[in-house]
């Protein structure tokens, strides 16, 4: 065996321990699941449904997920759709505003540390708390919804880019400023892409906030999305769809997590 | 009418590291260059060269004096001027073919793709880095490297030439090599250089002037030295001219024994 089929021989090694160990832990999950719940009596599920009900009712919800019986019915996919649109248009605007805002502030030191303060006693307030005053200010649910969604991903992104623009080294500045670059030729050619990965980790930092308050926020005002869908199913006592639900919503998470693990990866440079 | 760039009674001052009230680095810089010369600036680290460069950039303002390019006096940067930087200060998000024609495009807006094209290949050829043009600035060595930051400086064909320390971070061996380039590169562009360096011998072998400093703080300007070895210059033959070793002891003997003196006033 020479060197180099030794090393793959144990990245394989590793992969399959990884693989092992991670099979077992879901093995382990789904049996303290399986014991935790009640048995179906009859062939009907009582109580918390086991994982053999949510799997079968996962594969009927996820055989069929755009059909749209009316309001309160309406498949998965069309409800998943219907939050990441959401999702969409606030995070979008939201990243929009706080990338500008956040190299105004990484630009100006002074002015970030005077910006400073507010960006942090805003940070942690939940976006939900801000609910009651966008329904009151705009008195429409789904627009209430999106400033939701809009205030939950604005700090993060604002922050690390904040930060990200303000330590750029200077050299590259000054290569901009010997170039006599346009603010734009500086923003889009030097400052962006100095800045890109601080300000992608912010992004994603923000894309999880996101989905956590889309869910949220729906959940109290929804008509259709994914976390209305939860609070809909629980109203129909329907615990194996709640759950079905909760696991659909850790898969877009995922899914949409990756993606910017991906971008991340694209834009990182090393020095 | 004065010289092609004038630099005079350049003082600057920083804040004192103590914290408390101002310390003089250099004071009242007082020398020209005349087009078509290179002129390096020779003096001990915090005698403040780098940053006499940088206020010719225009990338810092000195406290008092001023300075004068072509008739124009200088209070920002400018297309006119560019600099090589020690660290090379090249964008590591670019390929060398960008980092150069991000130079190009901003020196000849006015140019079709095509003719950008073409000139951001002829420099990257100037330097001899043909073939590298999609690789990234952290794939390459430092001698690789300051050769795109040439590349990159001269395709925006600037009045002046700043080089700062620009061979400090290359090896020894290649540090040699790329400095004959840079004779050739200069013989045949005849552009106007001021740069600063500690290193002597580099000095000697691409100068036809070199200023002295004092140390800092306060530092100034103890004379200007004429280098008059006959160009084309090599690193190999411009040792064996009979005034090397003199030039050479007189700036060495200068920068040990005499650095630390004030100007006498003559």
């Amino acid at each position: 065996m020479n060197g180099t089929s030794t090393m793959t021989g144990t990245m394989t090694g590793d992969t399959f321990r990884v693989i092992t160990l991670s099979s077992l832990m879901l093995l382990g999950a789904l049996a303290l699941w399986q014991l935790g719940s009640t048995p179906s009596v009859g062939g009907r599920t009582q109580g918390l449904p086991g994982p053999a009900a949510v799997a079968k009712v996962s594969w009927e919800m996820l055989s069929e997920p755009f059909y749209d019986r009316g309001p309160n019915d309406k498949g998965i996919g069309l409800q998943v759709l219907s939050s990441l649109g959401r999702v969409a248009i606030g995070y979008g605007a939201a990243s929009v505003v706080a990338i500008l805002a956040g190299v105004l502030l990484g630009l100006n030191p002074i002015l970030l540390k005077a910006a400073n303060p507010y960006i942090q006693i805003l940070k942690p307030i939940s976006p939900l708390a801000w609910m009651p005053l966008f329904l009151y200010t705009i008195r429409d649910s789904t627009g209430a919804m999106i400033l939701v969604i809009f205030m939950s991903t604005l700090w993060p992104t604002l922050a690390n880019t904040a930060f990200g623009v303000n330590s750029i080294r200077k050299d590259y500045l000054n290569v901009a400023a010997l170039l006599q670059l346009s603010w734009w030729g500086r923003f889009f050619k030097v400052i962006l892409p100095a800045a890109a990965p601080m300000i992608v980790a912010g992004l994603r930092i923000s894309i999880g906030s996101a989905w956590i308050a889309v869910v949220a926020a729906e959940m109290l005002v929804g008509g259709t999305g994914i976390g209305y869908f939860v609070w809909n199913e629980w109203n129909n006592l329907s615990l194996t769809r709640v759950i079905f639900a909760i696991l659909v919503i850790g898969a877009v998470g995922l899914i949409l997590d990756l993606g910017f693990n991906r971008l991340a990866k694209a834009i990182a440079y090393t020095e | 009418m004065g010289a092609f760039l004038e630099i005079s009674n350049v003082t600057k001052y920083f804040p004192d590291p103590s914290g408390k009230g101002m310390q003089c680095i250099f004071k009242d810089i007082f020398f020209e260059i005349e087009q078509g010369t290179f002129v390096t600036m020779v003096g001990h680290s915090g005698c403040g060269k780098s940053t006499i460069l940088n206020i010719i950039a225009g990338l810092e303002r000195p406290s008092s004096g001023g300075v004068v390019l072509d008739g124009k006096e200088i209070d920002s940067p400018g297309l006119d001027r560019m600099v090589v930087f020690q660290n090379f200060a090249l964008m590591p998000w670019m390929s060398v073919y960008e980092n150069v024609r991000v130079a190009v495009k901003a020196a000849h807006p006015q140019w079709s793709a095509a003719e950008q094209h073409k000139c951001v290949g002829r420099y990257i050829e100037m330097v001899g880095l043909t073939g590298a043009e999609s690789k990234r600035p952290t794939m390459l060595s430092g001698g690789m490297r300051q050769r795109v930051g040439l590349a990159r400086a001269f395709s925006v064909e600037p009045k002046l030439l700043l080089l700062d320390e620009p061979f400090a971070q290359i090896d020894a061996l290649t540090r040699g090599v790329i400095q004959e380039e840079l004779v050739s590169i200069w013989m045949r562009t005849k552009n106007t250089v001021f740069m600063v360096t500690h290193d002597v011998d580099e000095a000697i072998l691409l100068s036809d002037k070199i200023v002295l400093m004092t140390r800092g703080p306060e530092a100034e300007i103890a004379e200007v030295v004429d280098i008059d070895i006959p160009r084309p210059r090599m690193r190999t033959t411009v040792i064996e001219h009979p005034n090397y070793y003199k030039i050479r002891n007189h700036i060495i003997h200068f920068l040990v024994e005499r650095s630390h003196q004030k100007r006498q006033t003559a």
